[in-house]
């Protein structure tokens, strides 16, 4: 590469041209959407077999949802779960941007997706029948059904996307970390067009089971911030979104839902469970300074906000040493306590509320904050939508592990 | 000869410590002892499967939790009461 083209390619601006969701809200983007904005609770009683042996039962479990009235019976057989979510998230990503893949672009169109627990229903599924039923034969599709990478390999044959694809990994940041390599290779002119986003299936009897011996889960609500929270509840979903290549996106007279100005990643290199500030304070700054803004440009923050006592502590306390005095002017919200944890899709489904609030100047509540807690005395937008403008997002994600990462988002 | 509910706790609470079961103290709180928040959680995991019992603790509030975890001794004693209860 030239020296010009090295300069032209830092200079790549990446826009957001499609957006597609699945989750306890709602089967698709707007849904998920309306969901936030009227501050509904998408968590409910969990139905599947063997939940009477569970002591947490409920989430934001995907009601009614009928697999049959998406894809035939062949692709059923084929797709886990986790796969079908992303790919009905894509499927409407793909036609809200209006792209047309020619065979030169579709060459370097990528996906790179975000999972946690990529098949574990198909885990689940075939591990009670070789185990409590007895059977000595499973169905031949069992492996590629569970792969963590089978949901971007089918986005990416369903949509003709020849470039660099993967499957990232980083439990609850996984979204986060699989849409910042979107935006970095097209930042770095590897391609002009990404999907990207995640998706995630974890409820069924094993991945309850495996949650609640760490006993940071609630039995009765998601209540993030609120002095009375006692645990996070999880979801099911996912989220997708169409990165594009700014110059690209104008070209072809592209509806642009927002830009994405920046995305840092951190490591707390201190615990495998328990949250590190340093590590939270690092990622934010991080970010914004790869953004190239100042703090005081950003409006709002959509948290991590699990609901356990020491992730919305240690949040709050990294914002608030991050941003100073204009932490106390901000807007901070957790949507999980609406739509649940959806882990490894989470920061795709979380990435919906930032866009609302910079496109629609709408910003999505914090719901069931009953009491305030001092160690959380942020603005969290309490149970209801508020309007206001803003300039610059953020998405905040913590993983287990100690890996964050943290989005950047700016209106166009 | 079957060891006593006190002496089985400590013994589960000396394994996450890494100390010899002698070395217990009642009065001793879990950080004296460097058990961190997964200690504990395994510790209860050990409580459960030992005694056969369901510990209400929740993680993110063990202040709250109907489980006292205070110090050794009443890990002891709320154990002592959760194996008494589930014979009932």
């Amino acid at each position: 590469m030239s020296r010009q083209r090295a300069i032209d390619a830092s200079m790549r601006r990446v826009v957001i041209t499609g957006q597609g969701a699945i989750s306890a809200l709602g089967l698709t983007a707007d849904e998920t959407l309306e969901g936030m904005r009227e501050g509904r609770n998408g968590l409910t009683t969990l139905e599947f077999q063997d939940t009477e042996r569970l002591s947490i039962r409920i989430g934001g479990q995907i009601k009614p949802y009928d697999p049959a009235l998406r894809f035939s019976r062949q692709e059923i057989t084929l797709y886990d779960k986790f796969t079908q979510f992303a790919l009905i998230a894509a499927d409407e990503a793909m036609a809200q941007s209006g792209l047309v893949l020619t065979e030169e672009l579709a060459a370097e169109a990528g996906v790179v997706l975000g999972t946690a627990g990529g098949g574990l229903q198909t885990q689940d599924e075939n591990y009670r029948s070789v185990y409590e039923d007895g059977k000595n034969r499973v169905h031949p599709f069992v492996v590629p059904r569970l792969m963590n990478n089978a949901a971007a390999s089918h986005v990416s044959m369903r949509h003709n996307l020849q470039g660099p694809s993967f499957t990232v990994a980083t439990a609850c940041a996984s979204s986060n970390h699989a849409m910042g390599q979107a935006y970095s290779l097209i930042r770095g002119g590897a391609s002009k067009v990404m999907l990207t986003g995640g998706s995630e299936s974890m409820l069924c009897f094993g991945g309850i089971k495996a949650w609640e011996g760490l006993r940071v889960l609630s039995k009765d609500g998601c209540r993030p911030f609120s002095a009375n929270r006692n645990g996070m509840v999880q979801g099911e979903g996912a989220g997708v979104f169409v990165f594009e290549e700014y110059e690209h996106a104008r070209a072809r007279g592209a509806n642009i839902l927002a830009e994405v100005i920046g995305y840092a990643m951190t490591s707390d290199a201190s615990d495998i469970v328990m949250p590190n500030k340093r590590g939270a304070k690092r990622a934010i700054a991080g970010a914004l300074r790869n953004a190239c803004v100042d703090g005081s440009a950003v409006g709002y923050i959509n948290a991590h906000g699990t609901g356990t006592a020491a992730n919305d502590k240690t949040e709050c306390a990294a914002v608030r040493e991050v941003f100073g005095a204009h932490a106390d002017r901000l807007m901070i919200s957790s949507t999980k306590s609406m739509h649940g944890h959806l882990i490894g899709g989470t920061g795709a489904v979380e990435l919906l509320a930032c866009i609302m609030a910079l496109r629609d100047g709408v910003i999505a509540p914090t719901i069931n904050y009953d009491e305030p807690d001092p160690d959380c005395d942020l603005d969290v937008v309490p149970n209801e939508a508020r309007e206001a403008e803003v300039d610059v997002a953020l998405s905040n994600a913590f993983a287990f592990g100690g890996l964050n990462a943290v989005m950047v988002l700016r209106s166009i | 000869m079957t060891k006593s509910v006190a002496e089985q706790v400590i013994a589960i609470i000396a394994e996450q410590a890494l100390i010899e079961p002698e070395d217990v103290k009642r009065d001793a709180t879990l950080e004296d002892l460097g058990i961190d928040s997964l200690g504990l959680v395994e510790a209860v995991f050990a409580i459960e499967e030992t005694f056969d019992v369901s510990v209400p603790f929740n993680a993110n509030a063990p202040m709250e939790s109907d489980f006292d975890i205070s110090d050794v001794g009443s890990i002891i004693s709320a154990v002592e009461k959760l194996v008494a209860t589930a014979g009932d």
